[in-house]
Parts: C-alpha cells; structure tokens; sequence
C-alpha cells in the first residue's frame, strides 16, 4: 500500500438519496488532487468520509498508520461570541515546537496580525489564519474545503498562489474542494469531477476536453479552462527559456 | 448630625450582617453559584446556549419534586432530571424539520407544568415562591458542603476538557478533524450545567437561574481579549453581584435571587457605556 489515503468503491446514501455512488480515490505522495463538482454533488461529503467523521455505508477508507492530516473548514462557525487573539487560535490544542511556528507565521504571512482579535479580520486574513493552524503540526496531507469560497477574485487569487507556493516548498499532498475552476487549473496536478459519482478525472487539460465535463459544465467553462491553461504553457515555455522557476 | 447617624446606623446594620449566620450561609452559598456560574456562562455566552440553559431550569422544579416524593433529597432529585431532560433536548437539537428553540420551548414548558403539578401533590410541602425566586434563608450548612463539593466536581470538568471546549465552540469541524467527538463535550457542558442549575436554585431561584449564567459573562465580554480574561473578570463580577445583591436584600428584604440579578444587570449596562466610551477614544 503506497498511497497515503486510499478509497475504494465509497457508497453514501441519505434518506434514500444516493450521494456518493461507487467513488475511489487515491492520495499518493506530493498529489495536489482538485474535486470540483455542481452543489450537492457529494464533495464536501466525500471529505467528511476520508477524515472519518461520517461513515459511509459501504466502502473502504485506509488511512496510512501515523498520518498526519491538516484540514482547512471554509469558516469557522461562531467567532463574535469569544474573544481570542489569532496567536493563541492557532496554537490552541496543539503540539507544535518554536520552529514550525516561526515558519508557519512567515510562510502565511501573519505576522502582523497575530496579535489581532480573531473577531476583526478580514476574509483574506482569516483564511490564511485557518491555513497557518492546519499547517502547524507539519502534515502529510493538507485538506481543504473550499478554502476561498468567501473571498473576493483578487483574494482568491491570492490565497491560491500562496497555496501553490506552501505546495512547492513543503512536502505534502493536497486534496481540496474548489468552485473556482479556472483559478486552481494552474496549481492542481489532477482534477476530479465530482457529481454523486466520479464522472472524469485526470490533468486539468484531460479535463476540458472530456465530454461529460463538457456535459456538466457546458462549453463556456471549457474554454475558460482552455484560456488558462493556454496562458500557463506560454508562461511556463517562457520560464523554461529563460531557466526562471514556474511561477504562476 | 444626620449624616454621622446614618453612619452609626450603616455599621450596626453591617455588624448584624456578617454576624448573623443565616446570611453568612447564603453569601458562602451565593460564592459558590458565581464559582461556576461565571465559568460556564462563558460557554452558555459564546456557543448561544441560553435558551438551552432555561430549558434545563425549568425542569429543575419536576426535579425538586421527585427528589422529595422518593426521598432522595431535592439537590439529587433535580441533578437527575435536569440531566435527563438535558440530554433529551440535545436530541431534539437534533432535528431539522422544527427549530431548536420550538421544541426546547414545548419541552422545558411541558417539565415545568408537569413540575408543578407534582409539587401541588398533598404529601409535598414546598415553598413555590422560595423555589421561583430563591431564598437565602434555606441554606444549611450541609447544603453548603454539597455546593461546594459541586463547585469542584465542575470546575474541574471543564478545565481539564478546557481546550477541547474552547475549539468546539470555535469550530465543529475543526475539532472533530483533530479527533474530539463534540457529542462529548456537549454531554459534559450539559452535566455542568445541571450542576450550575441545582447549585442556583436555592440562591437564584428557577427563573432566574439563566440571568446568573449569561449576565455576568455579558459583562465581562467588552472588558477582555481572551477566553480565561472572561471567564476570570465573569466570575469576580458574579462574586460582586452575591454579595452586593444579598446585603441588598437583608437590608432592604427583598427576594434574594431578583436583588442579586439586578445588581448584575446594573453592572453589564455599566460596562457596556464603559465599553462604547472605549471604542470612542
């Protein structure tokens, strides 16, 4: 077994409403795996399978002995009611040492806020707090449910690129759910098509051009897709002349 | 002249005060209600639970009633049936098809009717008015040693489960991603509260047991910036509000559960100008 998470022929089911029908998925080491998928698609439920906090009623998850897992929620659920600084939020109930600390602040550029009430953030800060304390204990693998969901498009794009920069250094997989399909194109490795049943999967350029994508999606988001992927090749021919690194 | 009159009448009252055991008892009581209560009105502030902590107490009279018609006490009485009922409404916080606060609603007012009815049974000598609104004079000194041996029992609870409670109440999800199943630690904070509600009951009072746990705690939200701030600042203006509300209603004989509330509420209106006065400096 060398993949990190594996699950195999995942069944969930609802008051009588089929969720996930037969999904597989695999976590394999350095992945940068996207789901992406209409609403009520299962992806959020596919999620809650693998970190075991509902259990499907059929299927196989196995998790490799001694994972460490960092999950990312789309929000935290009430935070006006308790006042906690952003320091001790993070840290609250982990065990971490003064180094990965330090590193976690500097590479989520947080350092100065973290004397802030969590209360007052912004959207942007917020999610690159969420993202600092997922990190803190180092992960294998980084989970994230719609990370960006509450920001606006040039926070978005920065919250993406900061996540494809933690994925270039660190060594780590990401398994993340994301609406916004032509902004994470450039990072993912591979991308799942999600719709109560694995519909494609495979590079982002696969992707566009598989008709069930074409189907769920329509046409317009392909070539979205397309225009994307078309600036990242010119991007990254441009690099490789000039022997620059792959930035986004 | 008047003002040393008033003066000499003030230190008599005083003397008689901290010398008469009946009120002695009430204040060491009221301490150990504004122990806990500062502590867990924290949680009952920040996760919303008030409506959830009146449910509780209103049970509390079914409880009372039960206690004394098996014989077990009233304190045991109610422990169990403000437990039973607790944990029935975290089922029914369950459901989707009717909010939370309609069914907590039917059921605390269903504990309470059925409550009463039990207490009007003839074998049953109750003062109803103690039990609504709290009486310092009840308390004994083994009602003391049982408080406080509650005091301890929740104050340990919490802060040994303190920053798995802290990170529910943040965030569900969160949590449960770092392995703390939050079906737990709502159980335990509904065990607590329980114990909060048999403690208030002599002291407060039934209907105003739920004032106990958010005034205080309301209070020290403005005045704090991290979550034992409020619980430390909570309890000591708890602790003010016992002591300052008991002399009120000795010197005044007024109910003591009411005088202690407003005295309460006295001090969160204060703080909240003083809070307001802050933000425009």
């Amino acid at each position: 077994m060398n993949s990190l998470i594996s699950a195999t022929d995942v069944n969930v089911s609802k008051s009588g409403k089929t969720i996930l029908k037969d999904v597989s998925i695999q976590i394999n080491k350095n992945d940068f795996i996207t789901i992406i998928g209409p609403n009520g698609a299962g992806k959020s439920m596919l999620l809650k399978c693998i970190m075991g906090f509902y259990q499907p009623n059929s299927g196989i998850i196995k998790i490799k002995p001694n994972l460490k897992l960092g999950y990312m929620p789309q929000n935290l659920d009430i935070i006006k009611t308790i006042p906690i600084k952003v320091q001790k939020f993070i840290t609250l109930k982990k065990k971490f040492d003064k180094i990965s600390l330090q590193k976690v602040i500097l590479e989520t550029q947080i350092e100065n806020i973290l004397d802030k009430q969590l209360t007052i953030l912004s959207g942007g800060e917020m999610q690159r707090v969420l993202l600092a304390r997922s990190l803190l204990n180092n992960p294998d693998v980084l989970i994230l449910d719609e990370p960006a969901q509450n920001l606006d498009v040039s926070g978005q794009m920065h919250f993406y690129k900061l996540l494809q920069k933690i994925y270039s250094k660190r060594e780590l997989s990401i398994l993340m759910v994301s609406h916004d399909l032509h902004l994470v194109m450039v990072s993912t490795k591979q991308v799942i098509c999600l719709s109560n049943h694995i519909c494609c999967c495979g590079q982002p350029q696969q992707i566009a051009n598989d008709p069930e994508f074409l189907t769920m999606f329509g046409k317009d988001m392909a070539e979205v897709m397309a225009v994307y992927q078309h600036a990242n090749k010119e991007n990254s021919e441009k690099n490789n002349n000039s022997l620059g690194e792959n930035h986004y | 002249m008047p003002t040393k009159k008033i003066l000499k009448k003030t230190t008599i009252h005083l003397e008689k005060i901290i010398t008469d055991p009946f009120i002695i008892r009430g204040i060491i009581a009221g301490i150990a209600v504004a122990l806990v209560s500062g502590l867990v009105g924290c949680f009952v502030v920040w996760r919303r639970l008030s409506y959830y902590g009146e449910s509780i107490a209103h049970s509390s009279l079914l409880g009372a009633g039960i206690g004394i018609l098996l014989g077990i006490g009233i304190n045991f009485g109610v422990v169990f049936v403000c437990l039973i009922f607790g944990i029935l409404f975290l089922w029914l916080q369950q459901s989707k098809s009717l909010s939370s606060d309609t069914l907590l609603g039917v059921i605390a007012h269903f504990a309470l009717a059925i409550g009463i009815i039990v207490i009007s049974f003839n074998k049953i000598k109750i003062d109803l008015h103690a039990f609504l609104f709290g009486d310092i004079l009840t308390v004994s000194s083994a009602d003391i040693l049982g408080m406080y041996i509650g005091v301890i029992i929740a104050i340990t609870l919490i802060l040994s489960n303190w920053s798995s409670l802290v990170l529910v109440t943040l965030d569900e999800d969160l949590a449960k991603s770092e392995g703390i199943n939050p079906l737990y630690v709502n159980v335990l904070l509904t065990t607590i509260m329980t114990i909060v509600v048999a403690l208030s009951l002599q002291i407060i009072g039934l209907l105003l047991i739920t004032a106990m746990l958010i005034i205080p705690a309301a209070t020290a939200r403005r005045l704090v910036n991290s979550p034992e701030a409020m619980v430390i600042v909570s309890t000591v203006i708890g602790i003010f509000s016992v002591i300052f509300g008991i002399y009120l209603s000795v010197e005044m004989d007024l109910p003591s559960g009411p005088s202690i509330v407003v005295v309460g509420s006295i001090l969160f209106f204060l703080s909240h100008m003083f809070g307001i006065f802050l933000k425009k400096e």
